[in-house]
């Protein structure tokens, strides 16, 4: 018997967005167990606006959205959030390892806390900066940071907003391969503007300009990229 | 100048300094690292509505201060949450109206009030044994609170979006946050007065936070610096016989200038480390 994945995100008719516009339209979406989702689309176009939907930081103006078949508020708990790294105060006197313990909150007990920061911190790749203060780490490292943060709250689901925006492209592709060892045991979707970049990676591709474009699979095509950004697009710029 | 330490009201001064500065480097690294300097001194200054109120029912002044700073505290944190950007504006108004209320009740009130200079400029000289009991308690109140909710306050203050993700109850941590500043307020407005409060709970974090790694080393440092100080100022006021309050802000304002002017001397000793590369996960 075939055994059929679960829908972990089910999203019908969604209309979301800030006082007295409507950014997102009859948005609907359906992300199954293991798969990797990679949702893109211009600036403007809503995905910010969708993430913050499915962790419950906006309320939707209509349509009924589940997580793990629970409203946001109680399903968000499986969520691993990964955000933009540029909303970081370098400033802040703290280091990496109690940023990552943070993912740790409400779950009591010390013992399997440690354990559950160094394993995230190891499955990362930064096990030696964990005594590091968050300001004096580089953009990619800090990247690995709040993923190790979300690992740490052993998500079903990982979330990235824009994970490599403003990282050079070595330490993207090496992003992008921790992502992919992640999935074998992971959901994962992912923000991006950046087609070229996460193509290879993902298994499903959503198009987000208010109104959203599904593909099953990840073919991208020139028709629905020009749709998507409503403009004459070059398709070999991206990929 | 030893000798100055047989009077009492010279060691129940030395104490009140050293126990202030407990509840600041608490409240006033936290203060610090959630970028609310500016609705603490809000707060210190509507806190003079609260003096007024007491002058003008018959009842102890600091009690008027206490509730009226945890009420308005609240009131500017609730705001602060709802408007974000533009409630700057309302919290600048809401200052002004609290120092106002202030100021008419006690016109309106007859007689002459003695000690009211010592509310602005703060009169650590004449803090009494009553009044030393209920910084310790007030003392005691923070350090749990912040002992019980460190791990949760650290995580609002550091990223708020990761916390509400989290399902903390992140607008009760701050508002609580909120009254703890308006609690330690009241105790420093003994110190050095409702109008320089903001600087004895701001400069010791400020100073501390360039030097630390964690917010733990930012607090135990910060209680350190504001008993230095305290202390110092106190020494120096007596011996030549200047204003307590504002000599002791003069040392700490001395103190931050003179640690923006190091802060680049050790970094340079830091720096011995290479800078960090992203060459992780490059195996080779």
């Amino acid at each position: 018997m075939a055994q059929i994945l679960s829908e972990v995100i089910s999203v019908r008719h969604l209309w979301a967005g800030y006082e007295g516009e409507t950014i997102l339209e009859d948005i609907n979406l359906s992300v199954r167990e293991l798969d990797f989702v990679g949702i893109i689309g211009p600036n403007g176009g809503g995905k910010t606006t969708l993430i913050k939907v499915l962790l419950g930081l906006i309320e939707p103006q209509q349509g009924a959205v589940k997580v793990f078949g629970k409203s946001v508020e109680k399903g968000r708990k499986y969520l691993g959030y990964v955000p933009q790294f540029v909303e970081c105060d370098r400033a802040f006197p703290i280091t990496v390892w109690d940023v990552v313990k943070m993912g740790r909150l409400g779950k009591s007990s010390p013992q399997k806390d440690n354990e559950k920061v160094t394993e995230a911190l190891g499955q990362v790749e930064i096990l030696n900066l964990k005594d590091k203060r968050i300001g004096e780490l580089s953009g990619g490292q800090r990247q690995r940071v709040y993923i190790a943060r979300a690992l740490a709250t052993e998500p079903k689901l990982l979330i990235l907003d824009e994970p490599t925006a403003s990282i050079d492209p070595q330490v993207k592709s090496n992003i992008y391969s921790l992502l992919k060892r992640l999935n074998e045991f992971m959901t994962i979707i992912i923000i991006s503007h950046d087609i070229g970049a996460i193509s290879s990676y993902i298994k499903t591709v959503g198009c987000l300009n208010r109104r959203f474009h599904y593909h099953q699979g990840k073919s991208i095509n020139l028709n629905l990229l020009e749709r998507l950004y409503q403009c004459p697009v070059d398709l070999v710029k991206f990929l | 100048m030893i000798e100055a330490l047989q009077f009492e009201f010279m060691q129940n001064a030395l104490v009140a300094g050293i126990l202030v500065s407990i509840a600041c480097g608490i409240v006033g690294t936290f203060v610090v690292i959630n970028r609310i300097v500016f609705i603490s001194g809000a707060i210190a200054h509507a806190a003079y509505g609260g003096i007024g109120i007491g002058y003008f029912f018959q009842f102890n002044p600091v009690l008027g201060a206490l509730f009226f700073s945890i009420f308005s505290a609240l009131g500017m944190g609730w705001l602060q949450r709802k408007f974000k950007e533009r409630a700057d504006t309302i919290i600048g108004v809401m200052w002004s109206i609290g120092m106002a209320i202030g100021i008419i009740l006690i016109d309106l009130t007859p007689g002459y009030k003695t000690d009211l200079m010592g509310y602005l400029f703060g009169s650590i000289l004449t803090v009494s044994k009553d009044s030393l009991g209920i910084i310790f308690v007030l003392d005691i109140l923070i350090v749990l609170l912040a002992m019980i909710f460190y791990e949760e306050i650290l995580a609002i203050s550091f990223d708020e979006t990761f916390a509400i993700i989290r399902n903390l109850p992140v607008e009760a941590i701050y508002l609580g946050l909120m009254a703890a500043v308006a609690l330690t307020i009241v105790m420093l407005m003994q110190v050095v007065g409702l109008i320089m409060v903001i600087a004895l709970l701001t400069i010791p974090a400020a100073i501390s936070g360039q030097y630390v790694k964690n917010i733990k080393l930012m607090i135990i440092f910060s209680s350190f610096l504001g008993s230095i100080f305290t202390t110092i100022g106190l020494a120096l006021s007596y011996r030549f016989n200047l204003t307590s309050g504002a000599t002791i802000i003069l040392v700490a304002g001395i103190a931050y200038l003179i640690s923006l002017g190091l802060k680049p001397i050790f970094l340079k000793f830091q720096d011995n480390t290479p800078p960090p590369k992203d060459n992780l996960g490059k195996k080779n």
